[in-house]
């Protein structure tokens, strides 16, 4: 497993939290971007882009039998796929009311996020939260 | 010019006393997001520049001093705020060449002029079988326009192509310049490629088949002086936020006559002369293109901007400019990979647009965001020359008079260092 994933939303925060400006956060958003596996080709399909993003975003996810969804996603740009590597720790392996239930912003706010980004990326940023938040309500739908 | 007059005037060229009088260059990154201390390194003066001090000041003398609506009142404040529009108008003709201030109308910005010309001009004159002339350089605000009034008059828009390197490909004009073209509208500097375009021949071209000269000053008029008369321009639009003056006003030049013939672009206050219940009557130019309250400080403040531009020259600008746009081309260009979309440095003003091999724009700009390094990211407006190029957007940096060579260091060094973690 790589390092993005390996690590906890804990984890991200304390190491935000000692990285200071905006300058040594984004290059640790690139090397979290590195670390996040590209997906495979047929994964990056229409129906996978999220939409609000400046850059291309794919976001496809797995239903595990314990009510556990995970979730692939990539991007073509570094710093971009390093913040998907970051919704996905807050979001990848938790079930759907779970996900539902998390207070994203307040995690976006905690990693100085909201403060950082400009508005173009904050919208890209929502983008792929209301696509989990789709996946998570469709999933308890069909339920 | 010379090799050694171009010497001479970056010799008397002082940037740090030209810096004195821009307060936004010279405060410090204070904590937080960006390294503490370091100075803001601004290189998007081709999408909006920063003001000196003295339009700032002017902005607040009018507010403090002496505000009120324009050409409606016999009171001190209203004949004051008269006179300094009529001065700053005065200005803007003057900078330009015209005959008069009152071929000199002020608008929102180049936008909103080029609006007016197509539905004032094109409104009135264009029909079908008719043909407007612009370029596949335009920004999007010298096209849309243009293909509202055509579709809705039903002339036809045609685009003239550009070379390999970049410039106006002027070898195929007369196949797109006939007696069937009406208008040609064309940008005096490329916002992206920096082009510089050749407007004086385009003009005469355009005049032997009995067309109109517009040009789109946006980009061009505060790098370079501009003369309409001599240069046979017949319409131009600028805007005063480009120009080191501030947002929210423009100005729009037409030829007497032609305004004359023109109908109004909107209707309402002060542009009529007489309203019945039938129908109105028109003020004469430019009132007649000035509905409604003008944006009175900004528009005094205009002028400020280009007495401030002009005391330092346009040719010792030009001359510096070129030496930040040379020096530019050369840390850029070591970088491998990057490409400068645009013609070489002798044909082009002091903007880049580049793409690196493999990098996202978006990433290169918010990491040069991040080391305090301003550029635009995107397509700038400019969605068919990005398709022409190949590419869907680009890192912008552009240059005014008050950038540095080590600003430039800074852009260069910050892309050097991350430019192989970015692919």
């Amino acid at each position: 497993m790589t390092l993005a994933l390996s690590m906890t939303l804990d984890d991200l925060i304390e190491e935000f939290d000692e990285l200071g400006d905006w300058e040594s956060k984004c290059e640790y958003l690139m090397d979290l971007g590195d670390d996040l596996p590209e997906i495979t080709p047929e994964l990056k399909s229409e129906d996978n882009r999220v939409h609000g993003c400046q850059s291309n975003v794919w976001m496809a996810a797995e239903f595990s039998d314990d009510g556990s969804i995970d979730l692939i996603a990539d991007s073509d740009a570094k710093i971009v796929k390093g913040l998907v590597a970051v919704v996905l720790l807050a979001y990848s392996g938790h079930t759907a009311q779970k996900i539902l239930d998390t207070n994203i912003e307040a995690i976006f706010t905690r990693l100085g996020l909201n403060r950082h980004l400009s508005m173009a990326r904050r919208n890209g940023l929502s983008g792929m939260v209301k696509r989990v938040r789709n996946i998570a309500m469709s999933a308890l739908a069909d339920r | 010019m010379t090799e050694s007059s171009t010497a001479t005037a970056h010799s008397t060229w002082d940037v740090d006393e030209v810096r004195a009088n821009f307060p936004i260059l010279l405060r410090p990154f204070e904590s937080g997001k960006y390294r503490k201390g370091t100075l803001p390194v601004f290189l998007d003066s081709a999408a909006s520049a920063q003001k000196p001090r003295c339009v700032i000041d002017k902005e607040r003398e009018v507010e403090e001093n002496y505000y009120a609506n324009a050409y409606r009142g016999v009171y001190e404040f209203g004949a004051r705020v008269d006179e300094e529009l009529e001065a700053s108008r005065a200005k803007v003709a003057n900078l330009i060449g015209a005959a008069s201030s009152e071929e000199v109308a002020f608008t929102a910005g180049t936008t909103m002029s080029i609006n007016l010309l197509a539905r004032g001009w094109g409104g009135k004159f264009l029909g079908p079988g008719d043909e407007v002339l612009i370029s596949e350089m335009e920004h999007h605000a010298n096209i849309v326009p243009w293909q509202m009034i055509c579709a809705e008059r039903g002339a036809t828009l045609r685009w003239l192509p550009i070379t390999e390197d970049r410039r106006l490909d002027l070898n195929q004009l007369d196949e797109f310049l006939t007696r069937r073209t009406k208008m040609v509208s064309i940008t005096g500097m490329s916002n992206v490629l920096g082009t510089i375009n050749p407007i004086s021949e385009i003009a005469r071209r355009a005049h032997e088949v009995g067309a109109l000269m517009h040009v789109d000053a946006a980009q061009s008029v505060p790098h370079q002086a501009v003369s309409v008369i001599n240069d046979g321009i017949d319409f131009l639009s600028l805007s005063g936020h480009k120009l080191f003056g501030p947002s929210g006003v423009g100005a729009f030049y037409g030829r007497r006559e032609l305004l004359d013939d023109m109908n109004p672009f909107m209707g309402g206050g002060h542009m009529i002369s007489q309203v019945y219940k039938s129908h109105s009557t028109y003020s004469d130019p430019p009132a007649k293109f000035e509905a409604g309250t003008l944006p009175i400080v900004q528009a005094i403040a205009l002028g400020t901007a280009i007495d401030y531009v002009t005391s330092l020259g346009f040719d010792r600008i030009h001359a510096y400019e070129s030496q930040l746009l040379t020096y530019a081309h050369e840390g850029l260009g070591s970088i491998p990979g990057l490409t400068i979309h645009g013609p070489s440095i002798e044909h082009k003003g002091a903007i880049c647009a580049f793409t690196i091999e493999g990098a996202s724009s978006y990433d290169l700009a918010e990491w040069l965001n991040s080391k305090g390094v301003f550029v635009r990211h995107g397509h700038h407006c400019t969605m068919p020359l990005h398709q022409i190029l190949k590419i869907e957007n680009s890192v912008r940096a552009s240059f005014a008079f008050y950038n540095t060579r080590e600003e430039i260091d800074r852009l260069v060094n910050a892309i050097d260092f991350t430019v192989a973690k970015l692919r």
